[in-house]
């Protein structure tokens, strides 16, 4: 039987964690995730579970000592945000490298500066090239949902990769929302226990981890880590297709909303798709046929599956929520771009920025890019790309 | 899966290498002639030598070996070259030269 409670993001992902019952968790506090280590110590301290927490003196320390422990034989995990994740930079490429399925609850801050402790996506996205798959979520449920599918993602034998579950700071970590929990007995079942075939602590059975690799071994390294991401696609989608069987819920790589006749489609990641999906609602009550793309599996990142999905709309207005800084526009519309060009979809794209450092993005601001994507395909109009929304400007 | 690492070398296809380059066995850094690296080689003289053993125990790639309470010949698999034990010998027992002698 399920539980119907209310929570925020971080009780959420607490909860699972809670549910999981992981066997090391060193951390150090940073907003907004602080909230997910105090929750998780609490409920050691309380006699709940029986994991290992680790207090740190900083991050560099807690993905050190989760990628210690890991290696050891132990499910470890960590939780940060931001600068958090900056300083475990280094650490992130060793868990991925070593091959180990670390977990890490991320709750999505803006990286500095100018300073500011507000929601975007700079921080994961930034870290999108460090070998970690990474999950988003739009709401609390999907956060506590994520979690509960990380392990059997990362641990299965095709994989071996670190798991990095994203929500949206504050915005998604701090509201309290409805939510339905699964049965302890379920999470540990679906889950089940980690038995690593080969770890450091396995008595009369020696390992070496991370040795010293010259150029005649690094490069075949990387290549094999570089298909275990590939392969991580198949198993995200067996786990979804699991978990979805067995508790009702959730989908694979993104969520097609309202897009099966859309001419125009929003492809957006985060919590933001739900200010989208609002306004399509309303859009679709005048006639207009609008449609959300949200992404949910952004590494390994889904190309062709994205391109199938959208060959048959108008136009697409990709949202980055960071700046790049390239001159080119954001990861997400990048990626996306050349997704659709190896499978040959020519339809109009326009890339936008929004909500960076916790700027509002509102459903006013959806429509106001669904009018133009309109305007595109309509009147022949050529919008400005990368444009910022709800930007302050003389013009 | 433990590994041979006998099998394993510079022609080793990358399907045939391990997860993170991992190695399943243990031991096995003596399959390596790090030797090689040695560009000065300390040489041993026997007649000098009182067996005091300071040598052994400062040597960073355990290449002094010791049998019966008496050191033995150099294992130039291993030895480096650094000459750590050649300073820390009391009696001038051990000479560096240049070069990879042996």
């Amino acid at each position: 039987m399920a539980k119907k409670d209310r929570m925020s993001g971080n009780e959420a992902v607490a909860y699972a964690i809670k549910q999981i019952n992981p066997d090391v968790m060193p951390a150090f506090p940073i907003t907004p995730s602080t909230e997910i280590p105090q929750m998780v110590s609490t409920y050691i301290a309380n006699g709940e579970i029986d994991t290992e927490f680790i207090p740190v003196e900083s991050e560099h320390s807690s993905m050190s000592a989760a990628i210690g422990s890991e290696a050891a034989g132990a499910r470890s995990l960590t939780a940060t945000s931001s600068a958090g994740l900056a300083f475990m930079w280094e650490e992130l490429l060793l868990a991925a490298s070593n091959r180990l399925p670390v977990a890490l609850a991320l709750v999505n801050r803006t990286l500095s500066g100018p300073i500011n402790i507000n929601c975007d996506h700079s921080d994961s996205m930034a870290a999108r090239d460090v070998g970690w798959i990474q999950i988003y979520a739009e709401t609390n449920q999907e956060a506590y949902d994520n979690f509960i599918q990380a392990y059997p993602i990362a641990e299965d034998v095709r994989v071996h990769l670190p798991i990095m579950i994203c929500q949206d700071g504050f915005i998604t970590s701090h509201a309290v929302m409805n939510i339905e929990l699964i049965e302890d007995e379920d999470v540990k079942e679906f889950v089940g226990e980690y038995k690593p075939e080969e770890f450091l602590l396995n008595p009369g059975k020696p390992i070496a981890v991370g040795p010293y690799s010259v150029s005649n071994y690094a490069m075949e390294a990387r290549k094999n880590q570089a298909l275990a991401m590939e392969n991580s696609k198949e198993v995200i989608l067996e786990v979804a297709k699991k978990f979805k069987d067995r508790f009702g819920r959730g989908v694979g790589l993104f969520e097609e909303y309202r897009t099966e006749d859309a001419d125009y489609i929003m492809l957006i990641m985060g919590s933001a798709a739900g200010t989208a999906k609002e306004a399509v609602d309303n859009l679709r009550d005048k006639g207009i046929k609008a449609g959300v793309l949200k992404l949910r599996v952004f590494r390994p990142f889904p190309a062709e599956e994205i391109a199938e999905a959208l060959k048959n709309c108008k136009a697409v207005a990709i949202m980055d929520r960071t700046e790049s800084y390239n001159a080119h526009g954001g990861p997400l519309a990048s990626e996306v771009l050349a997704g659709l060009y190896r499978s040959k979809v020519n339809i109009e794209t326009v890339s936008y920025t929004y909500g960076l450092a916790g700027r509002d993005f509102t459903v006013d601001s959806v429509y106001e890019i669904f009018d133009e994507l309109q305007a595109v395909v309509n009147d022949g109009f050529k919008p400005v790309q990368h444009r910022y929304i709800g930007l302050r400007t003389c013009e | 899966m433990r590994t041979d690492v006998s099998k394993i070398n510079e022609s080793t296809p990358h399907e045939q290498l391990t997860e993170g380059l991992m190695i399943f066995a243990g031991g096995t850094s003596k399959e390596f002639n790090t030797g090689e690296w040695r560009t000065n080689t300390p040489i041993f003289n026997r007649e000098k030598c009182k067996q005091c053993l300071l040598c052994a125990p400062v040597c960073p790639d355990g290449a002094i070996p010791v049998k019966d309470s008496k050191r033995d010949e150099f294992d130039y698999d291993h030895c480096k070259g650094c000459g750590i034990c050649a300073k820390a010998c009391p009696f001038g027992a051990i000479d560096m030269v240049e070069g990879q002698v042996r």
